[in-house]
């Protein structure tokens, strides 16, 4: 059983380093919104404290939305998510390996990076690391929930803008604990509501995916 | 698409979907394999419907479709190498060139699947029938596996549809151009013609 989760996880990792370029765009992004909108928005540095967290979750949250699109559209395209189907395994746990693969390549670049736009916004370093552990514990939901959007529009014709109608709604809570965690005077409470978020997320969204999937390959 | 099609198949024997384009052999043939649910009817493995003993079917049944599944970016060899582990299957990389070597992809085993040609990524495709013969998987569904494939790996793949019958396998497979085949039963079911002769190839069976 692990053999096939790890499998999974490996393998698009492996597609991922041979397809650089897909994967830094989406990082690119980030980084690309993150540098600039301080030099848009005038260099107060009180206003650029209080904006500067929302700032960095929209780009991190947009970014990991554009990277959606490729979560299963080869794997359909090529016949491989018809063997994955198709594996004795659980389907469950497989999709958990590629939404977990999908949060390595997306998710991780974007907490590392982070500390470096935040010195753009010149957020003080507690204030950075609450950021961190806010985009931690909330990078993998975007991927979780990402997922089950991608399952439910796959094949179909403008499934992008799809997927962000789909999907947006369900980032509106992880954007608001996310974001707000980083301002909050205190933020304990916020990363517990957004922990609370991703073991809900980790319990249903690997099942809904699959469901989605299935469906989807009728 | 189709209606009133009923089908039994015992060890040994080979079924062959006929019809025209679009008769709906692909979609008989995915329906059997578990990806498509039948409007009414089912499906059954060992007596047992599909949806109760998933797993276990799914662990001794192959199905290879139109798309050859083979990943553009990972070697020949990885690419056999990861859809043994999707299935669970810990497969060496020596056992895996030592496969593809043996349908001819010896060399090619190295390259990047983008670079194969067209007969040579179904080749990688079918070098996932090899060494499943028989016992290890006893059904193969096969939808149009000798598409693209020249002479000697079309006589190739014969032979090891034939070793799969002696080892008491079982297949369901569409084809345009004849193959010689020597299971231990030919079975034929055309979805052109009219339902009632057409159903029923042979009486109660594992199946």
């Amino acid at each position: 059983m692990l053999t096939a989760f790890f499998g999974v996880i490996r393998r698009d990792l492996l597609l991922a380093m041979r397809n650089r370029a897909d994967v830094l765009s989406s990082v690119f992004f980030f980084v690309i919104v993150g540098a600039l909108a301080p030099l848009g928005l005038g260099p107060e540095p009180a206003m650029l404290r209080t904006i500067g967290p929302g700032m960095l979750w929209i780009a991190a949250l947009l970014s990991s939305m554009l990277a959606l699109n490729r979560l299963f559209a080869q794997d359909h395209a090529d016949g491989t998510l018809e063997q994955l189907m198709l594996s004795p395994e659980p389907t469950t746990l497989l999709v958990a390996g590629k939404i977990l693969a999908h949060w390595l390549t997306t998710g991780i670049p974007l907490i590392i990076l982070s500390p470096l736009l935040a010195l753009q916004f010149g957020l003080p370093a507690e204030q950075t690391s609450t950021l961190m552990a806010s985009l931690a514990l909330g990078t993998p939901i975007l991927s979780l929930i990402g997922a089950i959007g991608a399952a439910l529009t796959l094949g179909v014709r403008g499934g992008g803008i799809l997927i962000a109608l789909l999907v947006l709604p369900l980032y509106v809570p992880v954007l608001i604990f996310g974001a707000g965690a980083a301002v909050a005077p205190d933020p304990q409470a916020h990363l517990f509501l957004l922990g609370g978020l991703l073991a809900a997320a980790v319990a249903l969204a690997p099942w809904a995916t699959a469901a989605a999937l299935r469906i989807a390959l009728e | 698409m189709f209606k009133n099609v009923s089908l039994s198949l015992a060890a040994g024997q080979a079924l062959r979907v006929r019809g025209a384009n679009g008769s709906g052999k692909t979609t008989l043939l995915r329906t059997l394999a578990g990806l498509a649910q039948p409007e009414s009817g089912e499906v059954r493995w060992q007596g047992r419907a599909l949806a109760a003993c998933r797993d276990v079917y799914h662990s001794q049944m192959i199905y290879l479709g139109h798309a050859a599944a083979v990943k553009d970016e990972l070697l020949a060899w990885e690419n056999l190498v990861y859809s043994a582990r999707l299935n669970g299957r810990v497969l060496e990389r020596r056992a895996a060139e030592q496969s593809l070597a043996a349908l001819g992809l010896g060399r090619a085993a190295q390259l990047p699947a983008r670079s194969l040609s067209q007969g040579q990524r179904k080749r990688l495709a079918l070098a996932r029938l090899h060494g499943a013969e028989g016992e290890a998987a006893p059904l193969w569904i096969l939808d149009e596996p000798s598409n693209a494939l020249d002479q000697d790996a079309a006589a190739a793949l014969c032979t090891a549809l034939d070793r799969h019958f002696a080892r008491g396998g079982m297949l369901v497979y569409t084809t345009h151009t004849d193959l010689p085949l020597h299971p231990a039963q030919a079975l034929e079911l055309n979805l052109d013609r009219p339902a009632p002769t057409s159903a029923a190839p042979s009486g109660a069976s594992p199946c």
